[in-house]
C-alpha cells in the first residue's frame, strides 16, 4: 500500500537540506537540519522509518512517542533561539503513515506526546514563525494532527502517491461498514471522504498543490520548484495572522465549507446578543 | 434514510417550543415548535427505511389525544413506535409547562 | 486533587453520566444564568450524513453554552456521546472551534471567558472524515490560542471516553478532569488490535483496557489534574475551583524535557504492568509545578 512511506520524506529532506540525520541525541526516525531557504536559515523537520526503534509499533514511518517528543524539543528549540530575534521558519515535510498503534504507547499517553508535538508547533506559529507544511507522501490521521497540521500554510504535491485523510482505507472501509470499493465510490461525489489529494484541495485547506513529475527522485529543477513555493509561502505566511483562517478563506472553502462558514456567523451573532433565547 | 410527512387538522394554540431526545441508537428526536393555522405538520426523517404506515399508525394515535397547532420534526435512529409515542408526549409537556 | 468514594452520600448523588449533553453544560454554571447558543431550532446540521443514508441530529451533536460561573464568563461546550459515538463532524467541530474563538476575542477585549469542553467522543467522524480531521486541527489551534488568557477545562466523564484525534485536545487543555468511568487514550483498544494484533493489544480484555485508559490510571500517572465521581455537584465544584486556579504557569503539553526523559527511561523490551507507572510518574501535574 505504501511502499515509499519514509522514502519520499528522506528524498525531499535531503533534497531541500542537503543532508539527512537526526541532531545528536535523537531517534533516527526524526530528521532536523537548519538549511538555508531564500534569506532564511529554516528548520526542516520530518519523520521517517526506522526499523531499530526502541518501541516496536513505531519502526515503519509512524509517529510514537519519541517522534513526538523529538519534534517537539526540536521545535520548541527554534521558538526559545528566536524569543528576541527574527523568527526562522519551520518547514515540516511530512510523510507519515500514521500515529503508532500499540499497547505501550497508550500506557505512556502517547496523546499527551502527540498533543506536545502540535503544541510546539502551534506555539511556533502563534509566536509569529512561519510553518510550512510540505506533503511529499502520506499525511494520515493521528500522524498528521501531530507533524504539520498545525501550519500556517499546508503545500502538498499534486500526485498519485499523496495521501491525507483522517484514516486508511481499510479501517474506513470496515467500521463505516462498506466495502472499500463502495467507499472510493462515495468519495468521487463526497469530497471530505476521498482519498485522492485533488479532492483534497476542494476542501479549501491546502495552500498549494505542486506539480512534480518525478517525486520519488526529483530533477534539480523540480527541486528549485519547490524550494520557491516554500519561500513563497513563507512570505505569504509572514503577512498574515498566525491563526489558521485562511483555511476557510480560500475560493474551495467558501464552497465546500460552508456549513462550518455558517455556523462561525451565526455562533457569533448569537454571542454577542445577551438578549437572545 | 427515509423522509416521510403527515398534516393533522388542530385548533388550539401552544406558548413553547420543546426539544427532547437524541439521535441515538433506538432513540429519536423531536422538535415541536408552535405555528399559525389550523393544521399540523409533522416531518419524520428515519434511519429505517420501509416504515411509513407505522409511523402513521403512531402519529394518527399521538394526534387523536393531541390538539396543538404545531410543527413537528422527527429525527430518528431506529426508536420502537412505543419510544415514539414517549417522546412525542415528553415534548407536549415540556411545550405546555 | 481527588475524590473519595463517599457511600453514604450516594442516594443524594445526581449522576453526571446519566445527563445528556445539555443537561450536563447547563448543570456547570451558576443558576439561571446559562443559554444556549445555535441550539436545535437553529438546525444547523451536518450537511453530509443524510446524503449518506444517516439521519442528522438538529444540534449535530453538540451544545454550546455560554454564562456564569463562580460570577464569571464561561463558555461550555458539550459533545453528545449517544449521536454518533460523539465523533466530531464539521458543523460540530466549527462549533467547537468557534466558541473557543469568541473566548479568546473576549479576553482580549478584557472580559475573562473560561472554556470547558465536555469530551466524550471517538475523535472524528468517519462519514466527514477530511473535514472531521481539519476541524480536530482547527479546535487544537484555538485552544492554544485561548489557554494563554483563561484556562481550558477538558471533562471526560463517560460513558463513551475520549479517544482519536480529541485526545489531543484534551491533552492541550489546562486542566484535564476525569471519573473513574471515564477513559482517555489516541487508539482505541480495537483500532490496536486491528493495526497491531491480538498479541499487542486483546480489546477483549477489559481489564486490561481499564487499567491503562482508565480515569483512575490516569490519574495516578500524573496525566489527570482532578479525579471525581459520578457526582454533578462535585464535578460541577471541581471545575470552579480549577476555574479559579487562573492559567497553570506551565501547560503539561508544553513540559517537553520531563516527558521525554520519562519516556527515554522506559525498558521497550517489554509489555508492562500499566501500574508500575504510577511509582515513576506519579502524581505530578503541570498545577504543582513552577514555571
Amino acid at each position: 500500500m505504501s511502499e515509499h512511506t519514509g522514502i519520499r520524506g528522506t528524498v525531499w529532506f535531503r533534497a531541500l537540506t542537503g543532508q539527512a540525520y537526526p541532531m545528536s541525541g535523537d531517534p533516527d526516525s526524526v530528521l532536523t537540519a537548519d538549511a538555508l531557504l531564500g534569506e532564511d536559515i529554516s528548520r526542516f523537520l520530518c519523520v521517517v522509518r526506522n526499523p531499530h526503534a526502541r518501541f516496536p509499533c513505531a519502526r515503519d514511518g509512524q509517529v510514537g512517542l519519541e517522534e513526538a517528543y523529538t519534534l517537539a524539543t526540536r521545535v520548541r528549540e527554534i521558538i526559545e533561539q528566536d524569543k528576541n530575534a527574527i523568527k526562522r521558519p519551520i518547514i515540516a515535510i511530512v510523510d507519515v503513515k500514521s500515529q503508532a498503534y500499540g499497547r505501550r504507547e497508550e500506557t505512556a499517553a502517547i496523546f499527551l506526546a502527540a498533543a506536545a508535538a502540535a503544541d510546539a508547533y502551534g506555539t511556533a506559529r502563534l509566536a509569529g514563525h512561519p510553518v510550512i507544511t510540505l506533503v511529499v507522501g502520506h499525511a494520515l490521521s493521528g500522524g498528521f494532527l501531530t507533524h504539520g497540521y498545525q501550519a500556517n500554510r499546508i503545500l502538498a504535491f499534486d500526485d498519485d502517491g499523496v495521501m491525507i485523510h483522517a484514516m486508511h482505507k481499510e479501517a474506513a472501509a470496515r467500521i463505516t461498514r462498506r466495502s472499500v470499493e463502495s467507499l472510493e465510490k462515495l468519495g468521487e461525489t463526497i469530497s471530505p471522504l476521498s482519498y485522492d489529494i485533488r479532492d483534497y484541495a476542494k476542501l479549501g485547506l491546502l495552500h498549494k498543490l505542486l506539480h512534480v513529475d518525478s517525486p520519488d527522485n526529483p530533477s534539480q529543477q523540480e527541486i528549485q520548484h519547490v524550494r520557491d513555493e516554500l519561500i513563497a509561502a513563507i512570505e505569504d505566511a509572514r503577512n498574515s495572522p498566525v491563526d489558521l483562517s485562511n483555511r476557510l478563506q480560500s475560493k474551495e472553502a467558501r464552497e465546500t465549507r460552508k456549513a462550518s462558514i455558517l455556523t462561525r456567523s451565526m455562533l457569533e451573532a448569537q454571542w454577542a446578543d445577551e438578549q437572545a433565547n | 434514510m427515509e423522509q416521510i410527512e403527515f398534516d393533522y387538522p388542530s385548533k388550539r394554540k401552544v406558548s413553547r417550543k420543546a426539544h427532547v431526545g437524541v439521535v441515538g441508537s433506538g432513540d429519536l428526536e423531536v422538535l415541536l415548535e408552535p405555528v399559525e393555522g389550523e393544521s399540523s405538520h409533522v416531518f419524520v426523517r428515519t434511519s429505517v427505511d420501509g416504515f411509513r404506515d407505522t409511523w402513521k399508525a403512531v402519529l394518527d394515535r399521538f394526534f387523536a389525544k393531541y390538539d396543538g397547532v404545531v410543527r413537528i420534526q422527527i429525527n430518528d435512529a431506529g426508536a420502537t413506535p412505543g419510544s415514539v409515542l414517549l417522546r412525542l408526549e415528553q415534548a407536549v409537556e415540556v411545550s405546555e409547562q | 486533587m481527588s475524590y473519595e468514594r463517599d457511600d453514604a452520600n450516594s442516594i443524594n448523588r445526581q449522576s453526571f453520566i446519566e445527563l445528556d449533553a445539555r443537561e450536563r453544560a447547563k448543570a456547570l454554571f451558576d443558576v439561571g444564568t446559562s443559554r444556549e447558543l445555535l441550539g436545535p431550532f437553529d438546525r444547523v446540521e451536518s450537511p453530509w450524513l443524510s446524503m449518506q443514508g444517516v439521519t442528522p441530529q438538529a444540534d449535530d451533536g453538540c451544545v454550546v453554552m455560554k454564562g456564569k460561573i463562580s460570577g464569571q464568563a464561561a463558555v461550555v461546550v458539550a459533545l453528545e456521546g449517544a449521536f454518533q459515538g460523539g465523533s466530531m463532524g464539521e458543523v460540530s467541530g466549527a462549533k467547537l472551534t468557534a466558541a473557543l474563538d469568541l473566548a479568546c476575542a473576549d479576553n482580549e477585549k478584557g472580559v475573562p471567558t473560561s472554556a470547558v469542553m465536555l469530551l466524550e467522543t471517538g475523535g472524528v467522524r468517519l462519514q466527514e472524515a477530511n473535514l472531521g480531521l481539519a476541524a480536530i486541527a482547527e479546535i487544537m489551534a484555538s485552544i492554544l490560542a485561548l489557554r494563554k488568557h483563561a484556562p481550558v477545562i477538558s471533562v471526560t466523564a463517560g460513558t463513551v471516553g475520549c479517544f482519536g484525534g480529541m485526545s489531543l485536545a484534551a491533552g492541550l487543555s489546562s486542566y484535564i478532569v476525569l471519573t473513574r468511568e471515564a477513559r482517555l487514550g489516541l487508539n482505541g483498544p480495537e483500532v490496536i488490535e486491528q493495526e497491531s494484533g491480538v498479541d499487542e493489544f486483546d480489546s477483549s480484555d477489559r481489564a486490561l483496557i481499564w487499567a491503562i485508559h482508565g480515569g483512575e490510571q490516569r490519574y495516578a500517572t500524573g496525566l489527570a489534574d482532578a479525579l471525581v465521581e459520578d457526582d454533578t455537584q462535585q464535578l460541577a465544584d471541581v471545575v470552579r475551583q480549577l476555574i479559579a486556579k487562573g492559567v497553570p504557569p506551565v501547560h503539561r503539553s508544553s513540559q517537553v524535557a520531563l516527558y521525554r526523559g520519562r519516556i527515554a527511561a522506559l525498558d521497550t523490551s517489554r509489555q508492562w504492568e500499566p501500574r508500575e507507572l504510577r511509582a515513576t510518574w506519579g502524581t505530578s501535574s503541570s498545577v504543582e509545578e513552577k514555571p
